[in-house]
């Protein structure tokens, strides 16, 4: 079976381009244009010349000892969490912003849900000179102020979205609505693996980085590039998409997508797509998402910012549909406990949506010669007030 | 024949209405559409409400908020319509976003169109090559027009592709934008409405997206078979309400 995007962005049954003509020129031309453009020599120099001098990669796979000593088994962190500005959406970012340089474009716009996807994106803005919109919900501008701030900082216009439930999702559609009415001169920088083809693909092959460094770093250190199991969480699923992306193909690679359950599956208050979503549309994409039985799609819950998006990337939902992923649900309550563990026993404060990839580990056992990568995919300085909170410390 | 192409055929040009079902109140449907016939509009299209219309400006998107707080529905709206015909003759088209009707069944969607009398769909996110690989043989074997829609962006070739897959008429979008967001025509305008008239299409063409007023509807329907009202009309219900709807169509002819 094939796991990658086929030549329409389908990956089995999911993915495709459901959008409005009004949009069709615009991905009609990133979609005949963006593997050659990924291929050009100059590009990928400038490609990874950035992601080593301004990034900081590769970034480190460290082999975790005192969490392999609980959990009895060999755990080793792939540290995107390193990644200037603290998680890795900034390889996207880098990337895409090249690749508007390459078509020509003057204007940048963005969605951003905690604000993690807008500040990578103000940074490569800053970094290249262009113009930066990045659209955020109204609820979320309110409770991500920090994040706000950064990205004013850094030259971006932050415009609220004041539509429907004024979160994630709407933010996604205000950019879309703004792409449509700017068609000639902005590209749209998605920050997940979502959205219409060939975003879905060209995201995962922006953040496949992390899976060729994990590759060329696990050799070195263990002479196998392959570990039984690579695990990551999954929102929209850009960190997992990366971090699966060389191995998708290997079936002795495990490969383990963790979903956040918030209050509990069914609690109501939920993102655990693969669960309770069904195949439907949403932004461009034929997907799993959370939805009533009518087609309205339903706001998602969980701690963690970075996860409450109410559908997942079409290579997840063909990966869960197929078989060839394993799809787990972490709670709130799970998910911060992973956390406070991996900071007492590693000196290392994850961002909350890695805590879900980790708290897999109380809920799955590993054998001991097991080689276990988790992809570490953000810091949690950003999720300071949340910790603090909910550990009243 | 087609209550759409039947009209079509009509020395005259068309004005189209677009309303969503379940605004301001959630009753409101029938005595909408049939005032709507009863001032001389030619052709109405009922929107389904979306949570998610990303092609739609802020006017369209407040009164499918509203309209889903209401309580509108898929089946709901099929109860409201289905003794529709008994009243009205008027061509009549559902326009909504993809979703919710994949979730319903497309075919038990499009069975349900033709037992109420429903002419023709207008899906903007259901993409050219999907519907005539998946949905073509469906809409025609429930007698359903499919539209689709073209941009001043739209190539000539994708033009003729959409001309070809066409069988009601072709909603050419007067320019890059979301429902409501332009007032009035310039020469972007011009160029574009001279281009597509002298491709000779087979399939008329009915403007929208910009039309708001007599001058404007004038404007779009000088090379074209008619044009479509839709904020511009929820912008007067949402303010006077939908007993003075005759009011607002003397505003355009």
């Amino acid at each position: 079976m094939n796991y990658n995007a086929d030549e329409k962005g389908y990956y089995g049954e999911f993915g495709g381009a459901f959008i409005p003509e009004m949009l069709y020129p615009n991905t009609e031309e990133l979609r005949q244009n963006y593997i050659q453009i990924m291929e050009e020599p100059s590009f990928k120099k400038e490609f990874d010349q950035l992601l080593k001098d301004y990034v900081g990669r590769p970034t480190p796979l460290y082999h975790a000892k005192r969490l392999s000593e609980k959990y009895n088994t060999k755990i080793y962190l792939k540290r995107e969490d390193l990644c200037h500005t603290g998680a890795h959406k900034v390889n996207n970012t880098i990337g895409q912003i090249l690749m508007a340089k390459k078509l020509g474009k003057t204007r940048i716009i963005a969605e951003t849900g905690a604000g993690q996807h807008g500040v990578a994106t103000a940074t490569v803005c800053a970094l290249m000179g262009i113009q930066c919109v990045v659209y955020m919900g109204e609820i979320d501008i309110a409770r991500q102020a920090p994040n706000v701030a950064r990205m004013k900082m850094l030259g971006a216009e932050v415009r609220p979205a004041l539509s429907g439930s004024r979160t994630l999702k709407d933010a996604t559609n205000e950019a879309i609505r703004d792409w449509i009415n700017n068609p000639v001169d902005t590209h749209y920088i998605i920050g997940s693996v979502v959205g219409p083809h060939p975003y879905p693909d060209m995201v995962a092959r922006f953040q496949s980085v992390i899976s060729k460094e994990i590759k060329s770093q696990l050799k070195e250190k263990e002479g196998t590039e392959n570990p039984d199991y690579v695990v990551a969480c999954v929102g929209g699923g850009s960190n997992a998409a990366g971090a699966f992306y060389h191995y998708l193909d290997n079936p002795n690679v495990g490969i383990i997508a963790v979903e956040a359950a918030g209050k509990g599956i069914d609690s109501g208050e939920s993102a655990a797509t693969s669960v309770l979503g069904k195949v439907g549309i949403i932004h461009g994409s034929k997907t799993l998402l959370m939805q009533t039985p009518d087609g309205q799609i339903t706001e998602p819950y969980s701690i963690s910012a970075g996860l409450d998006y109410p559908g997942v990337g079409p290579m997840h939902a063909h990966l869960y549909r197929s078989g060839r992923g394993e799809f787990v649900s972490i709670t709130d309550d799970d998910a911060m406990k992973a956390g406070l563990l991996l900071s007492k026993l590693e000196g290392i404060i994850p961002a909350i949506e890695s805590s879900h990839a980790l708290a897999l580990l109380e809920h799955k056992t590993f054998k001991p010669d097991d080689i276990v990568v988790i992809n570490l995919s953000g810091r949690g300085d950003k999720d300071l007030d949340t910790y603090i909170n909910y550990f009243k410390l | 024949m087609n209550r759409i192409n039947q009209k079509l055929e009509e020395d005259k040009k068309i004005l189209s209405i677009y309303f969503t079902a379940g605004y301001p109140k959630l009753n409101d449907t029938v005595k909408i559409i049939q005032d709507l016939e009863k001032n001389g509009v030619d052709l109405i299209e009922i929107g389904l409400p979306f949570s998610d219309p990303l092609a739609d400006g802020p006017t369209i998107q407040k009164s499918s908020t509203a309209a889903l707080k209401n309580g509108m529905h898929t089946e709901l709206l099929f109860e409201q319509l289905k003794d529709i015909r008994k009243t009205v003759s008027i061509p009549l088209i559902i326009m909504g976003y993809f979703n919710p009707i994949f979730q319903y069944g497309v075919e038990a969607f499009c069975k349900r169109c033709q037992e109420i009398g429903i002419d023709g769909l207008i899906l903007p996110d259901l993409p050219l090559d999907v519907y005539l690989k998946d949905y073509e043989a469906i809409f025609v074997k429930y007698g359903l027009v499919n539209v689709f829609l073209i941009t001043p962006q739209t190539s000539d070739k994708r033009i003729k592709q959409i001309d070809n897959a066409s069988n009601g008429f072709i909603y050419m979008v007067s320019s890059a934008s979301t429902t409501g967001a332009t007032t009035g025509f310039g020469e972007e305008q011009k160029t574009y409405f001279g281009r597509i008239a002298a491709l000779n299409l087979n399939t008329p063409q009915i403007v929208g997206f910009g039309i708001n007023n007599a001058e404007t509807f004038d404007q779009a329907t000088q090379t074209t078979a008619g044009a479509i009202i839709g904020s511009a009309f929820i912008k007067h219900i949402t303010q006077f309400g939908i007993d003075t709807i005759s009011d607002f169509i003397k505003t355009i002819r």
